[in-house]
């Protein structure tokens, strides 16, 4: 089976963000960058229906800026057979729509069975990319995908509904699958695939290359978050915040 | 009508997240001067429209189909598309469901046409509403600038509007149609199922201590459980603590997970990604510990404390012995 992995490279979940002095963006220099969270699984998931198959290979994409090497090899290192890097400076000013076909223009000749990303973007969270790329494709879609079988040519999705309830459906091949985080234990590269990753081809095209669409929707600045509530911020030493908290707790919540 | 809103089934009932976009559609309709129209489609649409009826609204369209009677995205992707193209509205309005993730994309992809999903709120710019989104682990917020030429598909983040603001009145019923190949529909659903419930009911708790990423590793839970003993509260968590199996999916509490609102929420190492927010905002008293000081779920505190939980949970334990 040919399965494609989306990957992408997102500010880590700790990072400070100040918004960059023309209010466009974030300021990136000093950020930590990682995979985005749901999309380490997603590849796990792909990892694990290509040692259930045999015969298959996974193949990483991943659109943005040069530092996106750093997830594209981990992923690698985690088994990939090839990526392919779409190369972007400012993916933050583009939308779903036009990123959906920037992919769809990278990979349609590739008849990938399977397309797996994230949910969502832990950044800009979106969570359209992997559904719209398979509606261009003409791939049944699904996300919020919490398990996978593969059956008879066809693929048998558990997916999660809202307050603690699930779904399995059946679904025609090609798929394109959003696979929400928690479903397996992503592994850790070893050291053997750390050195056999510098191997594998990186194959690299650009997005103003494979984007051939105006795009529907724009980013019109960032501002900072405002508050909703009045904030009683409680300081001093660890000592003095725990003296504090049980007054709280005992006097103005009244807890018993 | 300019701007149409569409119910999602809940059981034969409209869904909460509807009932919010429409208190939204009738707000931002006075405002603006923009009619509004409710699509209710599906195995339940009758029963969806008759509740919709009773609404201020312009009128109530019903949509009933065979290959709408099971959700699937490829049919519920297909027939919006088209209502959307015969009905030409200026804004399409859904709740940020599950569902609406699962096939609005789709209908964005046909139609295309841009999808603003997880809207918080608006603003008017050149006379018209601008809708703006959290980004960057809900730190930051922008406003989405749609392409012209046609409808703009728009999701609302739960609590975006209060449904307790929503009009009542008379509207107008008609009856559409939409033409749905079967060979569109490639997908089987089965009937949905819960999982094995375990432990308590999370939504009857009136004092929650919940832990999320900042707990730092499975052998700091029990930090947390014996706080929680002591405090005579339950414990629960934020999404990556069930994900990294510290504690079992029970515990969880947001979109995924469960909803509460109980008298104290003490939240621990929790940053606040608007998936917890939603199941966690409506609690009493919020009390915030988190050594990041842009933690967004400050935002929503009544009293806040910027420092390791894990030097502050062991003290706390103590002090309320």
């Amino acid at each position: 089976m040919k399965i494609c992995v989306l990957v992408k490279q997102v500010p880590g979940s700790d990072a400070q963000f100040s918004v960059s002095p023309d209010g466009s963006w974030i300021q990136e220099t000093g950020l930590p960058f990682e995979m985005n969270e749901s999309d380490n699984y997603a590849l796990e998931e792909a990892l694990q229906i290509r040692e259930q198959m045999g015969d298959s290979e996974v193949v990483i994409v991943s659109l943005g800026p040069d530092r996106c090497q750093k997830v594209i090899r981990e992923a690698l290192a985690k088994g990939a057979d090839r990526a392919i890097h779409i190369k972007e400076d400012s993916p933050y000013e583009t939308d779903p729509y036009s990123i959906a076909t920037s992919l769809a223009n990278t990979i349609k000749d590739e008849k990938f069975e399977l397309v797996l990303s994230g949910l969502q973007s832990d950044d800009l969270g979106f969570g359209q990319t992997g559904v719209i790329l398979g509606e261009i494709l003409g791939m049944t879609t699904a996300t919020l995908v919490v398990g996978t079988e593969i059956q008879d040519g066809k693929i048998k999705v558990k997916r999660e509904l809202e307050s603690g309830w699930f779904q399995w459906q059946t679904m025609d091949l090609p798929a394109s699958l959003a696979i929400q985080s928690g479903l397996n234990q992503p592994r850790y590269p070893s050291l053997k695939g750390i050195m056999g990753a510098k191997k594998k081809e990186i194959k690299e095209s650009s997005f103003a290359e494979m984007c051939d669409i105006d795009g529907l929707q724009a980013f019109n600045g960032l501002s900072v978050q405002r508050a909703e509530k009045q904030t009683e911020m409680i300081e001093g030493t660890v000592d003095q915040v725990v003296n504090k908290l049980v007054d709280v707790f005992k006097n103005e919540i009244r807890i018993n | 009508m300019d701007i149409l809103v569409v119910l999602e089934d809940k059981n034969g009932n409209i869904h909460r997240m509807s009932q919010e976009a429409i208190t939204g559609a009738q707000q931002i309709g006075s405002e603006f001067n923009l009619s509004v129209g409710i699509l209710a489609m599906g195995s339940n649409a009758a029963a969806l429209s008759e509740q919709a009826a009773q609404y201020d609204v312009e009128e109530v369209l019903t949509l009933e189909n065979e290959h709408l009677n099971h959700y699937t995205a490829d049919g519920y992707g297909a027939a919006v598309a088209q209502v959307v193209t015969n009905e030409n509205p200026k804004y399409v309005f859904f709740g940020y469901t599950y569902q609406v993730r699962d096939y609005v994309p789709r209908v964005s992809a046909k139609l295309k046409r841009p999808f603003l999903n997880d809207a918080v709120s608006y603003s008017t710019e050149g006379g018209n509403p601008v809708f703006s989104k959290q980004v960057l682990n809900a730190k930051l917020v922008t406003a989405l600038q749609p392409s012209d030429g046609g409808p703009i598909l728009i999701s609302f983040q739960s609590a975006a509007f209060s449904s307790e603001n929503i009009q009542s009145g008379s509207a107008n019923a008609r009856t559409i149609s939409v033409d749905i190949d079967a060979a569109v529909i490639k997908t089987v659903t089965e009937d949905p199922f819960q999982e094995e419930a375990g432990g308590v009911d999370l939504s009857s708790a009136e004092l929650i201590v919940s832990i999320g990423r900042g707990i730092g590793k499975e052998e700091n839970i029990p930090l947390a459980q014996e706080l929680a003993k002591v405090m005579g509260a339950e414990l629960a968590s934020s999404r990556p603590v069930v994900d990294s199996g510290w504690l079992t999916p029970h515990h969880q509490i947001g979109s995924s997970g469960q909803t509460v609102a109980p008298k104290l929420y003490l939240a621990l190492g929790i940053s606040g990604a608007i998936q917890h927010v939603v199941g966690m905002k409506g609690s009493k008293n919020i009390v915030v510990v988190n050594k990041d000081p842009d933690a967004p779920l400050f935002e929503l505190a009544d009293y806040g404390v910027v420092g390791d939980v894990l030097e502050i949970i062991p003290k706390l334990t103590e002090a309320l012995k």
